[in-house]
């Protein structure tokens, strides 16, 4: 369902992806830990056609990922969701428009549509109360949670988190990954999450790979990258969860 | 000379990559036309924001603007024995260059700063990147009403500048100068009198031109300069600053090659 092949991308001198390569199939769910400003988010945004990779090929859904082609780049992005790590709530709209928005921009749903699609996601995140509020009233944790709302309003089949725990409590940063294992389970959707959390990692991840210089040190169950005897990979993991 | 090529192209490449970014935008824009009844909404929100919110301060200064004319040149034509035709003079200044430009400037400082530091806000907290990603059309519902509602608001508020300012003359000259209003009224409006395209005097027309387009090319550089924000709230102050620097910048430099071209 997504594919990497010998991607790599640098940003002047800087090497951030050396030759990666991973698959991840229908349903799964791929975390990605790895070192702050080691590149992470840039294996995202090639997925969902922000970035080009200098080399290689990116494969979503049987495509290749062209950030030329536009049009067949929103079709594509039609079946992806994205949360971001701030949420990236548009900041004048309702909670309830902010999560219209994308149907409302890119299907000729009628409106009553739109609100069954937007209540059913919202009840989905629990969310269901706070139609009226603007994102600077409500918590950082309940617009992580209209984030991915607003991501599962297109009934993606593919969805990418970006440090969905980041800036959040522990107690919010584990609803949210229960959410997330949540929507796995009862929609079986494929995701790939980039996170610093071992927690979120072990509760989401069907395969867990540790990302460092431009690659994966390691890729597999949790259980075994967890107890691996790679140096770097103990001493990554033994600080995270520290 | 290396060291001249050097600097010249240090200076200039920057500026030549926004005048070409910012063409881009506008170009983008105009493509887009088509998708205004869609717009509606946003449209409204924006003449609002950018037009009817910027009128106090536009007709507070239009007002000075004209008794400042009124008195000034008054006083020089007096000289003359020729103070009557102050309403003349303050008719034709407001009309052609003052009213239009002070409009613009105005707009440049208090709108152009705003959509840059807007846009700019939500490029950087990546909300633009979302839209994005949604598949939304960032020319069309960020930028799009933002252009199209300054365009039509500016002749609208230059309209009302104009009028102000040369009321505004009118009671210098009344007060000031000894003149009868009436008098005044009749010598202005006699400056307004070449009728020479669609009913409108050519004073009144180059005028309104030169606002539609000041209104077009201060909103294209406030929505570039914000759209090319980046690195958080320094980016964001720095594309404010050079929203305004260049839309003013913009302004004076068109206004010479308009009035050029209606004037020749």
């Amino acid at each position: 369902m997504i594919r990497m092949i010998d991607v790599h991308k640098a940003f002047g001198k800087q090497k951030v992806l050396q030759g990666l390569n991973f698959e991840v199939d229908e349903g799964q769910s791929l975390v990605i830990m790895g070192p702050s400003g080691s590149g992470k988010s840039v294996i995202l945004k090639h997925l969902i056609g922000l970035l080009e990779p200098d080399q290689g090929k990116v494969e979503v859904l049987g495509q290749t990922v062209n950030i030329h082609n536009r049009e067949a780049l929103q079709r594509l992005r039609m079946d992806m969701g994205y949360l971001f790590q701030h949420s990236a709530l548009i900041n004048w709209l309702s909670v309830y428009d902010n999560v219209a928005l994308p149907l409302r921009e890119t299907t000729s749903q009628s409106e009553k549509d739109i609100r069954a699609q937007v209540e059913k996601v919202l009840g989905l995140v629990q969310m269901e109360e706070a139609h009226e509020k603007l994102p600077s009233e409500i918590s950082g944790g309940m617009q992580k949670r209209v984030g991915l709302a607003r991501a599962l309003v297109t009934e993606p089949k593919i969805i990418l988190y970006d440090e969905p725990e980041a800036g959040l409590d522990p107690e919010m940063s584990a609803s949210i990954s229960k959410m997330m294992r949540r929507l796995k389970e009862e929609l079986g959707m494929t995701s790939v999450t980039v996170t610093h959390s071992v927690s979120c990692a072990v509760t989401v991840a069907d395969t867990l790979a540790v990302f460092e210089h431009g690659q994966f040190l390691i890729a597999g169950p949790p259980t075994d990258v967890l107890n691996s005897d790679h140096p770097r990979v103990k001493t990554f993991l033994g600080a995270a969860l520290d | 000379m290396n060291f001249i090529s050097r600097t010249g192209a240090t200076l200039l490449a920057p500026a030549i990559e926004n005048a070409g970014f910012a063409m881009g935008v506008a170009g983008r824009t105009l493509a887009r036309l088509h998708h205004l009844p869609k717009r509606r909404r946003l449209l409204f929100d924006q003449m609002h924001l950018g037009g009817i919110k910027s009128a106090p301060v536009v007709l507070f200064v239009s007002f000075f603007i004209g008794m400042i004319l009124s008195l000034q040149l008054g006083f020089e034509l007096a000289r003359y024995g020729q103070q009557e035709a102050v309403g003349l003079a303050v008719a034709v200044s407001m009309v052609r260059e003052m009213g239009p430009v002070m409009t613009a400037v105005i707009l440049a400082a208090s709108v152009a700063s705003a959509m840059a530091a807007e846009i700019g806000t939500m490029r950087v907290q990546e909300e633009v990147t979302a839209l994005e990603v949604m598949s939304v059309d960032v020319t069309s519902y960020l930028v799009l009403p933002r252009i199209l509602a300054l365009t039509l608001m500016a002749p609208i508020l230059t309209i009302f500048a104009n009028i102000i300012g040369i009321v505004g003359g009118g009671i210098i000259a009344y007060t000031q100068l000894g003149l009868d209003f009436d008098g005044y009224v009749r010598n202005a409006l006699s400056a307004l009198s070449d009728r020479s395209f669609a009913g409108l005097p050519r004073s009144v027309y180059s005028g309104l031109i030169k606002a539609t387009i000041f209104g077009f090319a201060i909103a294209v550089v406030g929505c570039a300069s914000g759209l090319r924000a980046r690195h958080g709230a320094s980016g964001v102050g720095e594309s404010t600053r050079s929203a305004v620097r260049n839309s003013i910048i913009l302004i004076i430099v068109l206004n010479f090659f308009l009035g050029k071209i209606v004037y020749t």
